[in-house]
């Protein structure tokens, strides 16, 4: 008989993560990496939850509340820059975004 | 055995719909492996006693986030081919490469540990209970100033939205 133990739960999340940051870096499109930041982010509620689960305390579970609401804030104000880079270039690429160099 | 596969299936579900993401060319499909590995997450939650962060991470994952991400995908086109041209020299082999040294980091430590969580910190005896009631009566108390500033910042990411996304006419236009 094989126990669930906490340990699976953070390599899985461990895992999610790796997955997310090879995203984020491989592709060019700036939705896409959006998605991956997603992943990180969710990889590390999972971590996060079973932190809350192990230790028996419920500060866990608010923090993963405060990180879903920044996600959220996160996506609305990197679509809305998305959008906008997209009306002036006709590209959601990020290889063509030099104009915010300094 | 039923702890295992509830664990299992969604973990496997949770990695396919990662790679999804990262691997899928349709942007559609991306944002299709993304909701897979946000409602596996859920039910892992749900494992976890974790059951109104589930429903959360339904409501505002699955369905907010989501059709935003969605929205945008339709509204800026889904057909133009991404660009793999590397723009920096060997960037691939440089991803990989740190990569491979951040997984092999946390995989040291880890090892060191003797991949047992349970020394470092040992389970509690308590079974928390991650009903409505609990969390609000932690959110409410110890955690209210938190939240005070949570709620700011989401008026503040609003604002900041539509005032990125509305077009200020310029005032030669009119002339």
């Amino acid at each position: 008989m094989i126990e669930v133990t906490s340990d699976w739960y953070l390599t899985l999340s461990a895992i999610l993560f790796s997955i997310g940051f090879l995203g984020m870096m491989v592709r060019k499109n700036a939705l896409i990496m959006f998605m991956c930041i997603e992943l990180m982010l969710n990889a590390v509620n999972l971590t996060f939850i079973t932190a809350s689960k192990h230790l028996g305390s419920v500060d866990g579970q608010i923090a993963v509340f405060f990180v879903l609401v920044v996600a959220a804030a996160e996506v609305v104000v990197g679509l809305a820059i998305i959008v906008s880079i997209f009306k002036k270039q006709e590209s959601a690429s990020v290889d063509m975004l030099s104009s915010s160099k300094g | 055995m039923i702890e295992l596969l509830l664990f299992a299936i969604p973990a496997s579900l949770l990695i396919l719909g990662a790679l999804i993401v990262v691997f899928a060319k349709n942007p559609v499909h991306n944002a299709m492996g993304l909701v897979l590995t946000l409602t596996s997450l859920a039910i892992l939650y749900i494992t976890l006693n974790a059951t109104f962060v589930a429903m959360v991470q339904m409501l505002v994952y699955a369905g907010a986030v989501m059709t935003l991400f969605l929205f945008v995908i339709m509204m800026i086109g889904v057909d133009k081919p991404e660009q793999t041209k590397e723009q920096i020299k060997g960037q691939k082999l440089l991803i990989s490469g740190t990569l491979i040294l951040l997984v092999s980091v946390v995989v040291f430590i880890g090892l060191q540990n003797g991949l047992n969580w349970n020394l470092l910190f040992p389970q509690s005896e308590i079974s928390l209970e991650g009903t409505p009631a609990i969390l609000a009566s932690a959110l409410f108390t110890s955690w209210v100033f938190p939240f005070e500033i949570i709620s700011i910042l989401l008026i503040v990411a609003t604002t900041a939205a539509i005032a990125l996304a509305y077009e200020f006419k310029q005032s030669s236009d009119n002339d």
